[in-house]
C-alpha cells in the first residue's frame, strides 16, 4: 500500500464499521512501516475520521454564521431531542450521532446539515423531527434527502454570460489539436486568468512554471475543497458544469505535459461524486481522456477524484498536497511553488474549479472575447455566492467591476448593515462602501458574500468566525494555534460586557502579530476581519465598551468570578436541607 | 563552495551561498533567537520565533537560505516585539510553572524569556487542562510545558526508523502524541537526547530529573556583565519627604516578604528614605496615609483579595506586582485548569482526612468567596511594574524601588532576572 492511499484507506474502515477501530490503525501501520501514532495523527487531523463507535446516521450539522442566523440553535436542539443523543459525543447510540461542523456549502439553504454525507436543507424543528421519524423506522436515507440544487439567480445578459452559457462537451477541446501549447497558453495569458480560489496568482504564470519544468513526472489538481464559510460557488460549478472544469484540467495536461490529474473533493461534497464519475467516465468514452487524447501522441491524461476529510485548511494548495500524499493538512512552509516541488516532489499545478473552468471557457471563445468583459485589472466575470439577510439567495454570475449595491439591490437585500467579502478570511465592509466595486482595482472577492441586515449582532458574527479560525487552524504554528484562541477569549470578553477600549487597541495589535508572523494563510488572514470591524463599526463597539485612558484601572467582572463558588455552596446547603 | 553576500539590520555580511539563515547570522555575529530550528533538521518554521524581514516581508528566518544581495531585518523595535509576543504566547497558552519545573534554568524557552525580558504576558493566560502521560517506558511527557515546535517529531526515532512522537489533533488542541511501541524500543541513551532536543521540560525520562541536579542551568548567569534595561519609570506625584511604602499579600506564601527582607542592610539604608505604611512588616492593618508604592505579592483568589487589591491602587501611587504568583498566578493558579467544583471536593469532602459526610465546604458571610480561578492582579486594576521571580531576588526588588523613589530608569543584571 501507498502512503497516498492512506485517506481513501481510512475512508474504507470509516464507511464499513463506522469509526476507525484500533486494529485497522495497525495493519495499516503494519503495511506503510510507520508507527501508529503517525496513522492517529492523520485520523485526528480530519474531523470526518472517528476513533470511536458511531451510529448507522452520522449528522453533521452546519455552524456557520449564516446556519446560526437562521435557526442552528433550535435545529440543534431538535437533533438532541429526537435522537435522546449529544453533539460532539459519542453516546453509543447505534442509530444516531451528532456532530457539528463548519460550513458545509449550502449557504443559501440554511440551516442544513449532512446525514450520512446527504444532504437536508431548510430544516425546521418539525422537518429534523419527521427526518429521524423516518429513519428510525428504515426509510431509505437518499428517498428522503434533499437535492441541494444551486440555484443560479443571476447571469449578465446573454453575451456577456461566460460561465453559466450552454456547454457542449469538448468544445474547448476542440481547439487543442489545431493550436500548439504556447498558442493555448498564450490565450490564457492574453486573458490574465488570475486563480479563483482567492489567491488571484496568475494561472498562465503558474502553468508556465510547469510547462518549463523539467520535472519527470507532472500532475494537475483541481482544488475542489471549497471550505471559507458562505462559498458555494465551486458546488455549482462541479453541479451544473462538470465537464467545462475537466475540460480546463485537461487544457493545463495538454499545455504542461502532466499524465495524471486530481480533483480534491471535499467530502461535504460527497453527494456530487457519482455525477463527477459519470462525467469522467462520458469524457473516456468521447476520448478526451485516456490514451493518445483527440489522437494525439503520447497525450496520455487521466482525472482521479480523492475525497478529503473534513479540514478547512486543505482549502490551502500545499496543505491540499499533504493531504493527498496521505499526511497531516498542514501547510508547507513557503520555500518552493508546487510548480517546483509539489505533490511527492514533482511539478504540480493546483488551481481552484472555478480557474479551470474558466481556463476551458477562454480556449472556447477567445481571449479577444473575454477582455471585452469587466474591467482593466479583472477580465471577464465572477461567480459570487451570496446567502444571508437577502431575499435572493444563491449563485450569481457577475461580470467584474459590478458594484456590492447593485449585487444588494439584485439579491434584494434588506437592510444591509455589515457585509463579508470572501468568507471569513475575506474582509467587512459597511454602508459607505457599497460603492466598491468587485474587481482586482477595488474590492477582490474570491466568491462569496454575505450579507447581515442592520438587527444582526455583529459579535455574534465575529465571534463565530473567530472559533471557526480556532478549530480550523492546523495547529502547527504558534501566532495561528495560540492567536486565534487568544482573540476568541477577547471576543467573549466583549460579549460579557467588561470591555474597554483598551481591549480594542489590543485586539488590533495582536491581530497585526498574527498577521505578519503566521506560516500561511489562515493565521495571517484570520484576524482580518476582527481588525476591519473594530474601526468600521465605530458606533457599535463604542457602545460595547467602556472608554479609557492610558491610567484607568481595569474593568474586573466580580459577579462572574464568584458564580461558581455560589453556585456550589447553594447546592451544598439544599442538599442538606 | 560559493561565497555570497547579503544584508542584517544594514549591515554587509558574507556566508556561503544556501546556507540557513539562523547559522549565516550566527557566523556574522548575530543572534537570531528560535526554538524550533535544530542544527540539521529541516526547516519547521512552526515556533516563528525567529520572524525576520526578507525583503520587507516577514517571513520565519529559519526557513530562508541566504542568497546573493537578501535585505534581511533582524533587530527592529517591530520585530523585537513580534518575537516578544511570539514567546508571550507559548506562556500563555501552555501551563508553564517555572518555580516547579525540572528544566528551569535550562530551558531555551525561559532562556528566550529572559533575553527577550518578559516580565508579563500582554496576553491572559489561556490554562487548558493538559495531560502528564507517565505510561511510556522511559519518557514522561507534559503537554502543560509542550510548545509544538516538532523537533521531537522530526528528530526521535526508532534504530529501526520509525517515528516515536506525532502531532494529534487540529486548531487549538493540536499536541504531541507518543507512540508507547516505538518508545519502549528508545535506549536510555535515546530517551535522554530526546530530552535534550526539548526546548522546555516537555518531554522527560524518567529518574533522570530529580535523582541529581537536572541540566547543568546554563542559562543562570547569561553573558557576564549583562543587564537588562527595562522600563521607562514614569514620574509621579510625591511631595512627602520620607517616601511610603505599604506590602501585602494576597494568594502568595510569604516568600517574596521574606526576599525583601533579603535586601539585609539595604534595608537600614531604605529606611532612611522611606517609612512603611500598611504592611505585615508593620502589623498596621489599614492604610493611615496614601502611599507612594504598594507592594503587591500574589494573584487573587478569593473575594479578600480582591477588595485589598482595590484598596491599594485606591491608596498607593504605583502599584508593583512582585512575584510570579502577583504577576499571573503563580502556583495557587495550578487550579485554574481544573473546574473549582472539583478543587474545593477534593480538599474538603474527599481528601485523605476527610470523613465521608463528616466535611462541608466551608462558607460563612464572614470568610471570602473562592473565585473561579486565580487572577493576576493586572486582570483586577491596573499594575504598574512587574518584578518576576519565586521569589524575585533580593537586588532586583531593592533596584526596582529604590530606582522608582529617585525616578530613574533601572537595569537588572541577568543573574538576577528570573522567574524561579
Amino acid at each position: 500500500m501507498k502512503r497516498t492511499r492512506l485517506l481513501s484507506r481510512l475512508w474504507e474502515f470509516q464507511n464499513k464499521y463506522g469509526y476507525i477501530p484500533d486494529n485497522a490503525i495497525s495493519e495499516i501501520a503494519q503495511k506503510l512501516r510507520v508507527s501508529k501514532i503517525e496513522i492517529e495523527g492523520v485520523i485526528s487531523f480530519y474531523h470526518f475520521f472517528h476513533r470511536k463507535p458511531t451510529g448507522k446516521y452520522i449528522v453533521y450539522l452546519n455552524n456557520s454564521i449564516i446556519s446560526e442566523l437562521n435557526g442552528f440553535k433550535d435545529i440543534k436542539a431538535a437533533f438532541e431531542k429526537e435522537t435522546g443523543c449529544t453533539f460532539n459525543s459519542y453516546d453509543n447510540n447505534p442509530l444516531f450521532s451528532l456532530f457539528e461542523t463548519s460550513c458545509i456549502g449550502l449557504s443559501d439553504q440554511e440551516p442544513a446539515a449532512l446525514i450520512n454525507f446527504h444532504a437536508f436543507t431548510h430544516l425546521t424543528p418539525e422537518k429534523v423531527k419527521s427526518i429521524i421519524e423516518k429513519l428510525k423506522n428504515y426509510v431509505k436515507l437518499d428517498s428522503i434527502a434533499n437535492n441541494p440544487v444551486c440555484k443560479i439567480q443571476y447571469t449578465p445578459s446573454e453575451n456577456k454570460t461566460i460561465f453559466f452559457r450552454n456547454y457542449i462537451l469538448g468544445n474547448s477541446l476542440k481547439k487543442i489539436k489545431p493550436n500548439t501549447q504556447n498558442k493555448l497558453l498564450a490565450q490564457i495569458e492574453k486573458a490574465e486568468l488570475k486563480g479563483r480560489g482567492g489567491a488571484f496568482f496568475s494561472t498562465a504564470a503558474k502553468w508556465n512554471a510547469c510547462k518549463t519544468s523539467n520535472s519527470t513526472k507532472k500532475y494537475i489538481i483541481c482544488n475542489a475543497d471549497e471550505g471559507e464559510p458562505g462559498t458555494f460557488k465551486d458546488k455549482a460549478l462541479l453541479t451544473n458544469y462538470p465537464g467545462l472544469v475537466i475540460e480546463g484540467m485537461i487544457l493545463a495536461a495538454y499545455i504542461t505535459g502532466a499524465k495524471t490529474g486530481y480533483i480534491y473533493l471535499r467530502t461535504e461534497y460527497k453527494y456530487l461524486l457519482k455525477k463527477l464519475k459519470n462525467t469522467l467516465m462520458e469524457f473516456e468514452e468521447k476520448g478526451f481522456l485516456g490514451k493518445n487524447i483527440q489522437g494525439i501522441d503520447n497525450f496520455n491524461f487521466k482525472i482521479k477524484i480523492e475525497l478529503g476529510a473534513g479540514a478547512y485548511v486543505c482549502g490551502a494548495e500545499t496543505a491540499l498536497i499533504e493531504s493527498l500524499e496521505g499526511f497531516r493538512g498542514e501547510p508547507r512552509i513557503r520555500k518552493h511553488f508546487p510548480t517546483e516541488n509539489g505533490y511527492l516532489g514533482y511539478s504540480t499545478i493546483v488551481n481552484n474549479v472555478e480557474t479551470f473552468a474558466m481556463a476551458s471557457r477562454i480556449i472556447e471563445l477567445g481571449a479577444n472575447f473575454i477582455n471585452t468583459i469587466g474591467t482593466k485589472q479583472s477580465k471577464g466575470t465572477k461567480i459570487i455566492s451570496l446567502a444571508g439577510d437577502i431575499a435572493k439567495p444563491g449563485i450569481y454570475e457577475i461580470e467584474w467591476g459590478m458594484s456590492v449595491q447593485e449585487i444588494l439591490h439584485l439579491s434584494q437585500a434588506t437592510a444591509p448593515h455589515f457585509v463579508q467579502i470572501s468568507g471569513p478570511s475575506g474582509e467587512c465592509i459597511n454602508e459607505t462602501e457599497f460603492h466598491r466595486k468587485i474587481c482586482e482595482e477595488d474590492l477582490v472577492c474570491g466568491g462569496s458574500i454575505m450579507v447581515f441586515n442592520k438587527f444582526r449582532s455583529i459579535i455574534q458574527i465575529l465571534e463565530n468566525f473567530s472559533k471557526f479560525f480556532k478549530i480550523e487552524s492546523c495547529g502547527a504554528c504558534t501566532p495561528c494555534r495560540a492567536g486565534n484562541q487568544i482573540l476568541y477569549e477577547k471576543i467573549l470578553k466583549i460579549k460579557r460586557g467588561i470591555c474597554t477600549s483598551k481591549d480594542l487597541e489590543e485586539i488590533k495589535e495582536w491581530g497585526k502579530i498574527m498577521q505578519s508572523s503566521s506560516r500561511c494563510g489562515l493565521g495571517q488572514y484570520a484576524a482580518n476581519t476582527l481588525i476591519m470591524a473594530i474601526d468600521k463599526f465605530n458606533d457599535y463597539f463604542s457602545l460595547k465598551v467602556a472608554s479609557c485612558t492610558d491610567n484607568c484601572n481595569v474593568e474586573f467582572d466580580m459577579q462572574n468570578a464568584v458564580y461558581d463558588y455560589d453556585l456550589i455552596i447553594n447546592t451544598q446547603i439544599n442538599d442538606v436541607n | 563552495m560559493e561565497n555570497i553576500t547579503f544584508k542584517l539590520d544594514g549591515r554587509i555580511c558574507t556566508a556561503e551561498k544556501g546556507l540557513n539563515l539562523i547559522e549565516a547570522a550566527k557566523q556574522n555575529g548575530i543572534f537570531i533567537p528560535t526554538l524550533c530550528h535544530f542544527k540539521h533538521l529541516n526547516p519547521l518554521g512552526s515556533c516563528r520565533v525567529c520572524t525576520v524581514n526578507l525583503n520587507g516581508r516577514s517571513v520565519a528566518g529559519c526557513t530562508i537560505q541566504v542568497q546573493e544581495g537578501m535585505d534581511i531585518e533582524v533587530n527592529t523595535i517591530e520585530l523585537l516585539d513580534t518575537r516578544k509576543a511570539i514567546l508571550e504566547m507559548m506562556f500563555v497558552e501552555g501551563n508553564h510553572f517555572c518555580p516547579s519545573c525540572e528544566k528551569s534554568g535550562d530551558c531555551q524557552m525561559q532562556n528566550l524569556g529572559y533575553e527577550t525580558g518578559i516580565r508579563f504576558t500582554r496576553f491572559p493566560h489561556l490554562f487548558v487542562d493538559r495531560l502528564v502521560d507517565a505510561r511510556p517506558e522511559r519518557i514522561v511527557i507534559n503537554q502543560n510545558r509542550c510548545i509544538k515546535c516538532k523537533r521531537c517529531i522530526e528528530e526521535v526515532k526508532t534504530a529501526d526508523g520509525y517515528n516515536v512522537f506525532s502531532f494529534t489533533e487540529r486548531g487549538n488542541s493540536t499536541k504531541v502524541s507518543i507512540d508507547y511501541k516505538q518508545e519502549a524500543k528508545l535506549s536510555e541513551i535515546e530517551a535522554e537526547r530526546a530530552m535534550q532536543i526539548c526546548p522546555t521540560g516537555s518531554i522527560l525520562v524518567k529518574g533522570k530529573t530529580f535523582s541529581k541536579p537536572f541540566g547543568d542551568r546554563q542559562f543562570d548567569l547569561g553573558p557576564e556583565g549583562k543587564l537588562f534595561s527595562l522600563d521607562k519609570i514614569k514620574k509621579h506625584r510625591t511631595k512627602n519627604k520620607k517616601k511610603r511604602i505599604a506590602t501585602t499579600s494576597l494568594a502568595g506564601c510569604f516568600g517574596c516578604h521574606m526576599s525583601m527582607l533579603d535586601i539585609d542592610l539595604g534595608l537600614l539604608d531604605l529606611l532612611e528614605v522611606v517609612e512603611f505604611n500598611k504592611s505585615p512588616l508593620t502589623d498596621l492593618k489599614n492604610f493611615t496615609e496614601h502611599c507612594d508604592i504598594g507592594l503587591i505579592e500574589g494573584g487573587c483568589c478569593n473575594t479578600n483579595n480582591i477588595e485589598v487589591l482595590r484598596e491599594f491602587r485606591k491608596h498607593c501611587d504605583i502599584l508593583v506586582s512582585v512575584g510570579e504568583c502577583a504577576i499571573w498566578g503563580g502556583l495557587p493558579a495550578i487550579r485554574n485548569t481544573f473546574p473549582l467544583e472539583e478543587c474545593l471536593r477534593e480538599a474538603y469532602l474527599e481528601s485523605m482526612t476527610s470523613e465521608e459526610g463528616a466535611t462541608i465546604i466551608p462558607n460563612h458571610e464572614d470568610i471570602p468567596k473562592i473565585l473561579n480561578k486565580v487572577y493576576s492582579n493586572h486582570e483586577v486594576v491596573k499594575i504598574d511594574y512587574h518584578i518576576p521571580g519565586c521569589p524575585p531576588n533580593a537586588n532586583h526588588i531593592w533596584n526596582v524601588v529604590k530606582h522608582i523613589l529617585f525616578e530613574e530608569e533601572y537595569s537588572i543584571a541577568y543573574p538576577e532576572f528570573k522567574y524561579d
